[in-house]
C-alpha cells in the first residue's frame, strides 16, 4: 500500500467519524495555537525591543552617564541603597565629560520629572517634563513640525521657552494655533516655541506627552536639586567611537570623584545594551514557561490521540481481520494506523497554527502587545503535530498489526 | 480417490492438482489439553473444480478452511498451492499467498459499512500495490461481472443481502485468484437469495473459476460437483456429483 493511499484511508476514516476525530485533535490544537501565540509575542517584543524601544529610549551608539542605570531588573534592596547613596552628576561632572572626550560626540543633558501642565484652563497630567540642552534633539531623533527647537543661546540664558510633544499640542491646543501661546508648569509660564512630530506608543504607553525646555529655564529647579542634571546623553557615529569615548568619560568621571584603583565606579555609563540586557532576562523566563507550557498540551494531546486510536483498533478489530484476509501485511497495518494518527494530529496542528496565527494578528492590532508571527513557528508546529502523532500512533497501530487475522475475523 | 494420484512426503503435485494437503494436522493447545482439530487430511483439488466441504460442527471444517485460506499454518503435513508449498511460510509471504491466491466470501459478508461498493472491491488491489487507475477498471470489471456495475457508487446499508454478499463475491473475484473460498456463503441469506448466489457460483465455474465451499446445509453443497465430508478431523467421505 502506497504513502498516498494510507493517508487517503485516514482522511476517509477521519471524515466518517468527525466528532470523534475532532475531539482527539482538541489536545493538539492547543498546544500548537500557544505555540503559535507565545512566539509570536515573543518574537515581536524581541524585534520591538531591538529596533524600536532601545533605540527610542537609549539610542543608536549611545550611552548615559548617571547616577544608577535607569533600566534594571531584579535589584536587591542593598544594591539599591548603595545607588541611593551615591552622589549626583552634576554641571560640573556633565560640563567636563562633554568638554573632555575627544572623538566626536554629540552630547545633551536630561533631567526629567512628571507633572501636570496647563493651558488657558485646561489641564494635562502627568506629562513628562524634559530640562534638556539644544542637541536633544538630534540625540533623540526627535523631529520638529511645526515651529523651532531652541538655541543655544535661550539654552545658556534660561529661557522660559518650550516645545510640546503631540499628544500635549492636542490636548490643550485642540482647535487652536498653540505657537506663541503661554502653557503653565508649576505655576511659572512658558511661551510655546514649537510642537514635535508624533511618535506613536511603545508598550501602550504614549512616546508623545511630554514637553522639553532648555536645561537652565525655571523647569530644572521642578525636575531637580540646583546644578543637577539626571544623565549626560552622549552619542557617537559609530559602536567603535561610542566605547572609546565611555571609556573617556569613565576615566575623566573617576578623576573627578577622586576614586582609587580597586575603587568600584559610583555612577553609571548605561547603554541600549542595558535594555536589551533587562529584555533578555524576561525572555529567559518566557523561554522556559513557554515551552514547558507546549509541552504539557501536546503529551495531553498525545495521550488522547493514543486512547482514540486504541479504541478504533478494538472497535475495527474485525475490519482489520477483514483487511488481513485481503492480504494487508502487518506493516500495510501498521502504516494505516500510524498515517490515521498522523492525520488526526497533523490536522489538529494545521488548524492550531491557522488559529495561533489569527490570534496573533489580533493580539497584535487589538492590544500592547506586539506579536509578530515567526515562520519557524509555524514549520515546527505543524512537525511537532505530526511528531506528537506518530508517537502516540506506534502503540495501538503494532497492536493492530499483530492481531490474528482468525481470531480478529470471529470478534463481533 | 481411486484416481488421485498417491502423494508421498517429498514429492511435488502435478501442474493441474490446485490444492493439495498431505497429513495436514493442526492442534491447538488448550491449557493442559491438546485439541486435534485436524488429524491428517489428504486432499487433492484440480483446477476448476467446484468443491463443497461438510461436516458437522467440531469435524473440523473451518479450520481446514482457515489453512486452504492461508489464514492459519499446520502444526503437521504439507500443504500445497498452486505448485508452491505453503506450510511453512513466515506471516507476511501467506499476506501476499491471500491477496494473490484466494478470494474469500464470507458468511456475514464483512463489508466496510462506511465505504462504497467500489471502495470495497478495491481493498485487494491496493493491498496489491496496483495504481488508483489500474484498481477502477479492474474494480469495474468485478463488479460487472457479479451484475452490480449500477450499484457501484453505493454502499452497503443500501444494498439488499444479496447484494451485499455478491459485492463480497465481486471483492473476492477482482485479483483473479486461483481459488474462491466461501465460508457459510448463503448462512445469512433468504432460500430465494441463496438461489441467486449460487447461480452466481455456478456461473463463475463455467467461466473457469475454481470453487471451494464450506456448508453444512446439503440443499446447497448439492449445487457443487463434488462433495468433501470431514469427521473428527479426517476426510470421511469424498464423492463427486452430477451437477
Amino acid at each position: 500500500m502506497s504513502f498516498f493511499d494510507s493517508v487517503r484511508l485516514a482522511l476517509l476514516q477521519i471524515r466518517a467519524q468527525k466528532l470523534k476525530s475532532g475531539f482527539s485533535l482538541i489536545g493538539v490544537f492547543i498546544g500548537v495555537t500557544f505555540l503559535i501565540i507565545a512566539w509570536s509575542i515573543v518574537n515581536g517584543i524581541n524585534v520591538y525591543m531591538t529596533d524600536k524601544f532601545a533605540g527610542t529610549l537609549v539610542g543608536v551608539n549611545t550611552f548615559h552617564l548617571r547616577r544608577r542605570p535607569n533600566f534594571t531588573p531584579n535589584i536587591s534592596d542593598s544594591t539599591w541603597r548603595a545607588w541611593a547613596r551615591r552622589p549626583r552628576i552634576t554641571f560640573g561632572d556633565a560640563e567636563a565629560v562633554a568638554g573632555g572626550i575627544n572623538v566626536p560626540v554629540i552630547t545633551a543633558w536630561e533631567s526629567t520629572d512628571r507633572s501636570i501642565v496647563e493651558a488657558h484652563g485646561k489641564k494635562m497630567l502627568d506629562v513628562e517634563l524634559i530640562a534638556a540642552t539644544e542637541r536633544y534633539f538630534d540625540i533623540k531623533n526627535l523631529r520638529i513640525t511645526e515651529g523651532r527647537a531652541f538655541t543655544t543661546q535661550e539654552v545658556r540664558s534660561g529661557s522660559p521657552v518650550i516645545i510640546l510633544g503631540y499628544d500635549v499640542a492636542q490636548k490643550l491646543f485642540a482647535d487652536r494655533d498653540p505657537m506663541d501661546q503661554r502653557v503653565h508648569i508649576g505655576g511659572l509660564p512658558y511661551r510655546v516655541i514649537g510642537v514635535l512630530e508624533r511618535q506613536g506608543k511603545l508598550l501602550g504607553f504614549s512616546l508623545d506627552r511630554l514637553v522639553v525646555a532648555p536645561a537652565l529655564s525655571p523647569l530644572q529647579d521642578l525636575v531637580n536639586p540646583p546644578g543637577v542634571v539626571d544623565a549626560l546623553i552622549v552619542k557617537a557615529n559609530t559602536i567603535d567611537d561610542m566605547r572609546e569615548a565611555m571609556s573617556e568619560a569613565e576615566g575623566i568621571m573617576r578623576g573627578r570623584r577622586h576614586l582609587r584603583p580597586r575603587q568600584d565606579d559610583n555612577f553609571a555609563l548605561e547603554t541600549s545594551e542595558g535594555v536589551l540586557h533587562f529584555w533578555a532576562g524576561i525572555q529567559k523566563i518566557l523561554v522556559v514557561i513557554g515551552p514547558g507550557l507546549v509541552g504539557v498540551a501536546l503529551v495531553v494531546g498525545g495521550i488522547v490521540i493514543m486512547n482514540i486510536m486504541l479504541m478504533a483498533v478494538a472497535e475495527r478489530t474485525r475490519e482489520i481481520g477483514l483487511r488481513k484476509s485481503l492480504g494487508a501485511r502487518r506493516q500495510d497495518i501498521l502504516r494505516q494506523f500510524l498515517a490515521e494518527a498522523t492525520t488526526i494530529a497533523t490536522v489538529g496542528a494545521a488548524f492550531g497554527v491557522a488559529f495561533g496565527v489569527g490570534l496573533s494578528v489580533l493580539v497584535n492590532a487589538a492590544t500592547a502587545l506586539p506579536a509578530r508571527v515567526s515562520p519557524a513557528s509555524v514549520l515546527l508546529g505543524v512537525v511537532i503535530g505530526a511528531g506528537v502523532g506518530i508517537i502516540a500512533g506506534v502503540y495501538p497501530a503494532s497492536r493492530a498489526a499483530r492481531l490474528d487475522p482468525i481470531a480478529a475475523l470471529r470478534q463481533e | 480417490m481411486s484416481e488421485a494420484q498417491q502423494f508421498r512426503t517429498g514429492d511435488t503435485p502435478l501442474p493441474d492438482v490446485l490444492i493439495l494437503t498431505h497429513k495436514l494436522a493442526r492442534e491447538y493447545n488448550m491449557g493442559s489439553e491438546t485439541v486435534r482439530a485436524l488429524r491428517g487430511v489428504n486432499l487433492q483439488i484440480r483446477s476448476n473444480e467446484y468443491v463443497a466441504v461438510m461436516g458437522p460442527s467440531g469435524s473440523g471444517k473451518s479450520t481446514l478452511m482457515n489453512l486452504i485460506g492461508c489464514l492459519d499454518t499446520p502444526t503437521g503435513g504439507e500443504y500445497w498451492l498452486n505448485g508452491q508449498k505453503v506450510s511453512d511460510l513466515s506471516d507476511d509471504a501467506l499476506a501476499r499467498i491471500r491477496n494473490k491466491e484466494i478470494g474469500f466470501v464470507f458468511q456475514t459478508f464483512n463489508l466496510l459499512p462506511r465505504a462504497t461498493a467500489l471502495h470495497n472491491v478495491e481493498l485487494p488491489l491496493i493491498y496489491a500495490g496496483l495504481a488508483a487507475r489500474a484498481r477502477r477498471a479492474q474494480t469495474a470489471h468485478a463488479l460487472t461481472r457479479v451484475g452490480l456495475a449500477d450499484r457501484m457508487h453505493h454502499k452497503p446499508n443500501e444494498l439488499s443481502g444479496g447484494q451485499r454478499q455478491r459485492v463480497a463475491i465481486a471483492r473476492a473475484l477482482v485479483n483473479e485468484p486461483s481459488i474462491l473460498l466461501a465460508d457459510e456463503p448463503t448462512g445469512n441469506l433468504d432460500s430465494a437469495t441463496s438461489a441467486e448466489i449460487m447461480q452466481v457460483f455456478a456461473g463463475l465455474h463455467d467461466q473457469g473459476q475454481t470453487v471451494v465451499m464450506v456448508t453444512h446445509e446439503a440443499d446447497i453443497a448439492a449445487h457443487a460437483a463434488r462433495v468433501v465430508t470431514l469427521r473428527d478431523g479426517l476426510v470421511a467421505a469424498d464423492q463427486r456429483q452430477a451437477a
